[in-house]
């Protein structure tokens, strides 16, 4: 027997996935395609954004959905009403989508439809405040729902998840008359968590905040295509 | 239970790096992980998952190692360092300014493997 070594590698523990996300970044580059990770709590509002978000999406670009679900296409089904490519994701016991899953995704969507034509692959990802926002995806930017029935306190309690988002989608708004929530008590949350974040307000009931979500949506693109 | 998922990227890792070295020949001895403090995870849980994964592998007798690594950030006004805390919204004690820049406690490293040639 010899004696002990010590290899000092410093690598990290999630490499394994942040090399398939970057594999899928680059595919998505290739395809000229912005991709999106939507996150947030169960029940936050997510399938419903983006229900409504595609309505008016798809007269101004091609869109395409990766649905991660824990147990159901209940999700995907709702959304494949609307006409675009979908693809259900289930992923069993796990609480988030890696970038294996994610990647699968992508091979299913390219048996439906060429991804060369897409300008924008949406991935709702498990409802999660913890595990989806240490695991990459390839996506090219975070997007993270909090509604206003969870509380102000949640970027404080969560903090990973809304400090590596790009931008927060406050949701639900049209329940504030009806709610003791202090929406400025969570925006300075927001700030202390991530003063780097873009914040909107936003109501998939009465649209309100939409035209500032898709401004944010369509310049996205436009930067992401030149 | 994202700690199962990082267990399995963990192992993973291992294999890959093991392949290098010729698996049959080694046995290792010690994981040693730097994890900060501002991240998902929960050093008890990574290693209780790890013990329950590697039961009867060729990573059996290993044992993980944990290096908690602090939350550190950068007060954007005076360039001083602190320890944010989420009481205060994990502001500059100095400043009082919100937490833009992090120094550390992001870490998810594997950062050395202790083993033995057989």
């Amino acid at each position: 027997m010899h004696l002990p070594i010590s290899d000092k590698i410093e690598l990290n523990i999630l490499h394994q996935n942040s090399h398939q996300a970057e594999k899928n970044k680059v595919k998505f580059n290739n395809y000229n395609l912005l991709c999106l990770n939507i996150m947030s709590s169960p029940g936050a509002g997510k399938t419903r954004l983006l229900e409504k978000t595609l309505e008016d999406l798809s007269t101004e670009f091609q869109s395409a959905v990766l649905e991660g679900d824990m147990t159901t296409n209940l999700d995907a089904a709702r959304l494949e009403k609307l006409n675009i490519p979908v693809v259900p994701i289930t992923t069993g016991r796990a609480c988030h989508l890696d970038a294996n899953m994610v990647s699968g995704g992508l091979k299913l969507l390219e048996k439906k439809i060429n991804p060369h034509i897409l300008d924008i692959l949406l991935v709702e990802n498990v409802g999660n405040l913890v595990c989806p926002a240490e695991f990459e995806i390839g996506e090219h930017f975070k997007v993270a729902l909090l509604s206003i029935t969870e509380g102000e306190d949640k970027p404080l309690k969560y903090p990973i998840m809304f400090r590596e988002a790009d931008l927060i989608l406050i949701t639900k708004v049209d329940l504030l008359p009806h709610l003791n929530f202090d929406i400025n008590e969570l925006k300075s949350n927001i700030s202390s968590t991530n003063p780097k974040a873009d914040v909107i307000e936003i109501s998939s009931i009465t649209k309100s905040g939409f035209d500032l979500w898709q401004k944010w949506i369509s310049k996205k693109i436009m930067k992401f295509k030149k | 239970m994202h700690e199962v998922d990082m267990t399995k990227c963990l192992i993973l890792s291992m294999e890959e790096w093991a392949m290098k070295k010729n698996k049959e020949k080694i046995i290792v001895e010690k994981i040693n992980l730097k994890i900060g403090e501002f991240t998902c995870v929960e050093p008890i849980s990574l290693i209780n998952t790890f013990n329950a994964a590697v039961l009867g592998s060729w990573l059996d007798s290993s044992e993980i190692t944990i290096e908690t690594i602090p939350f550190e950030g950068k007060c954007s006004k005076c360039n001083r360092s602190y320890f944010p805390k989420k009481d205060n919204g994990y502001k500059s004690p100095c400043c009082n300014f919100n937490l833009e820049e992090i120094i550390s406690g992001r870490e998810l490293k594997i950062a050395s493997i202790d083993f033995k040639e057989k």
